[in-house]
């Protein structure tokens, strides 16, 4: 069997669990096997529209989310199924309880794939290294435990009949004790998800000046990111940070404003197709892996960004 | 009190990287403490000046792996134990290979980093933590000893939150956990004659790697003068229009 993790926001299933649905259908079908789905949930879950897309779906609802507990909910229904293959959207946290549950199956972990195929009976994968900056081809005998790199594949289509819930027994493990959790207000489009980022640096000079910023991804339809010096500054959340301890994007344009390009700013984003730079220094490192760039300062280029963009759409 | 910094040793990532054969050559990259392995580092440091007792480094990896042990004896690290192994493992495989050694030290905690520098896994805490049968906690930006707890503020995909946890449990890095320190010259000095235990690698490695490539993307490096941003913005966004046709 393959098991598809199916992630969610508590009332829709996330891009990615659709992209990892292809991954496992595709490699059921190598394997000669059947996908079986899991739905792991804080309070609420889609079930309905999961089950548009899985013929066997395993629920529990398990209360605030701690590794340890998605750990069991997945190594449970693995045990119940017989998985020889474990596949999730990649997600920090997917990359948390993944590991804890190769651990415990034994299994090959791939993370943060980009393809896979089935070789011989093994999985043979493609994933980024080294800061992103080499690309690996790996093989892992089964059991795997793969993740798959956010718009990488194609989205699954429904089944054409709907699946049966099974419910899952899961022990209860010692984990951690939330005591309090820090919500960010979400708004505007997914960054790891959108086709457009649009990524300002501490050049932007104040938490203030990121209007100029929201203002031009609102009006590309993207999202906002941000560098770790900008985080660190308190001028914008964690979640919108690009880079090595932050997300790793790959959109179509990626706008970089007022940032130098540090490597482990790159390594979030030197997979993007176009990359555009606006510093005011024009030996910043950013220049050398942009495709277009204005050197020249934040405060008068973006709003000239802004209404150029604005007659463009007229 | 027993504080273990699990750490590996990476290519720095300025390092240019050459491809020999299909595999990626390290002999002319610089080689250096994973810097997300250094906060778990500075972070025993902390707990043991504040709270006594040993901080121990674990590492993982070939016989050069013993250079960045002594960097984190240079820091201040105890002892250090190497746990050697001259070619690829993945986490899991490493974590089998640490837990049996980690587990002799019974220590009170163990800090790892949060994401590796050159197989960019970020599994390898939560794999130890499994395989030592407690729990885990990812991406800390704030750890504090409470009695024979822990809470600690770690980062998620969206916000953050802070969590108790009974001790021992397994916490990966996060930047901002704290700042780490530069090793002093006496400390240097000192770190020459600090043990390195050397502890040979039992285990069988699960992933191979069979091929790896640099493909780096040529850019078209259009940069333009902005002194007259007007101007500037105005061909920046026709040539996203026309050319790239991303806009
Ligand atoms: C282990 C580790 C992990 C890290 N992870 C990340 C990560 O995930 N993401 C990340 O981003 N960083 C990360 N960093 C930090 C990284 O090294 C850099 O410090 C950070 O990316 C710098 O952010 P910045 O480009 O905004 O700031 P700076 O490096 O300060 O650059 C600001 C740029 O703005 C330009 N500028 C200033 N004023 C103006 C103006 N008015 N108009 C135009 N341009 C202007 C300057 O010329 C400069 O190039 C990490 C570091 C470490 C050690
Ligand atoms: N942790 C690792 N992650 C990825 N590749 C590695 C790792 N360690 C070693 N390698 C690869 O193994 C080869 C031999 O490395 P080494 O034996 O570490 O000098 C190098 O070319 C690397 O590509």
């Amino acid at each position: 069997m393959v098991l598809v993790v199916l992630d969610h926001d508590g009332n829709k299933l996330r891009k990615g669990s659709l992209e990892a649905l292809t991954r496992a259908r595709a490699l059921a079908e190598a394997l000669g096997s059947k996908v079986v789905g899991v739905l792991l949930a804080e309070e609420k879950a889609p079930a309905e529209e999961a089950l548009a897309y899985v013929e066997t779906l395993y629920t529990a609802t398990l209360g605030p989310y701690t590794a340890e507990k998605w750990a069991a909910g997945v190594l449970a229904a693995a045990r119940q199924v017989g998985a020889q293959a474990v596949v999730a959207p990649s997600s920090r946290q997917s990359r948390t309880y993944l590991g804890r549950v190769a651990y415990a199956l034994k299994a090959g972990l791939l993370e943060d794939t980009l393809e896979s195929t089935v070789e011989g009976g093994a999985v043979v994968a493609t994933r980024y290294a080294y800061l992103n900056r080499v690309t690996q081809k790996v093989r892992a005998a089964l059991p795997v435990v793969l993740t798959v790199k956010p718009n990488t594949t194609p989205l699954a289509e429904p089944l054409p009949t709907r699946g049966e819930v099974k419910t899952l027994e899961v022990p209860s493990v010692p984990t951690v004790e939330v005591l309090e959790r820090l919500q960010e207000e979400k708004k505007g489009v997914s960054l790891t998800e959108a086709d457009i980022v649009v990524t300002g640096g501490r050049g932007m000079g104040s938490a203030e000046a990121f209007r100029l910023v929201e203002e031009l991804a609102a009006l590309l339809g993207g999202a906002v990111g941000a560098t770790r010096a900008v985080v660190d500054a308190g001028w914008r959340p964690y979640s919108e940070q690009v880079g090595q301890t932050g997300k790793t994007v790959q959109p179509s344009l990626y706008i970089a404003l007022g940032v130098s390009g540090a490597v482990q700013h790159l390594a979030g984003m030197n997979k993007s197709k176009y990359i555009v730079a606006v510093n005011k220094d024009p030996e910043a490192p950013i220049f050398k892996h942009a495709d277009y760039g204005i050197v020249g300062d934040v405060h008068q280029v973006v709003p000239a960004l802004i209404e150029a963009v604005k007659r463009l759409k007229d | 009190m027993k504080f273990v910094a699990v750490i590996r040793q990476v290519p720095d990532g300025e390092s240019r990287l050459k491809i020999q054969g299909n595999r990626v050559d390290l002999s002319g990259a610089t080689l250096i403490l994973d810097q997300m392995d250094e906060y778990a580092v500075e972070e025993t440091l902390r707990l043991k000046e504040k709270h006594g007792g040993e901080a121990i480094v674990v590492g993982f990896g070939p016989e050069r792996t013993e250079e960045a042990i002594r960097t984190a004896l240079a820091m201040g690290a105890d002892r250090g134990i190497h746990v050697v192994y001259e070619g690829f493992a993945d986490p899991v495989a490493v974590a089998e290979a640490l837990a049996g050694v980690i587990q002799e030290e019974a220590p009170t905690l163990v800090v790892t980093g949060g994401q590796q520098a050159d197989w960019d896994s970020q599994a390898l805490g939560a794999a130890l933590a499994e395989a030592l049968g407690v729990p885990v906690v990812s991406w800390t930006t704030a750890l504090e000893l409470e009695g024979e707890t822990a809470k600690a503020k770690h980062d998620l995909d969206e916000g953050a939150e802070w969590v108790r946890v009974r001790l021992p449990a397994v916490f990966t890095t996060q930047q901002g956990l704290n700042e780490p320190r530069y090793p002093t010259l006496p400390g240097i000095m000192k770190a020459k004659k600090k043990e390195v235990k050397k502890v040979a690698f039992q285990g069988a490695p699960k992933v191979e790697i069979l091929e790896e490539t640099i493909q780096e993307k040529t850019r078209l490096q259009k940069i333009l003068d902005g002194k007259d941003p007007v101007a500037a913005a105005e061909e920046l966004v026709r040539l996203l229009h026309e050319e790239a046709k991303v806009l």
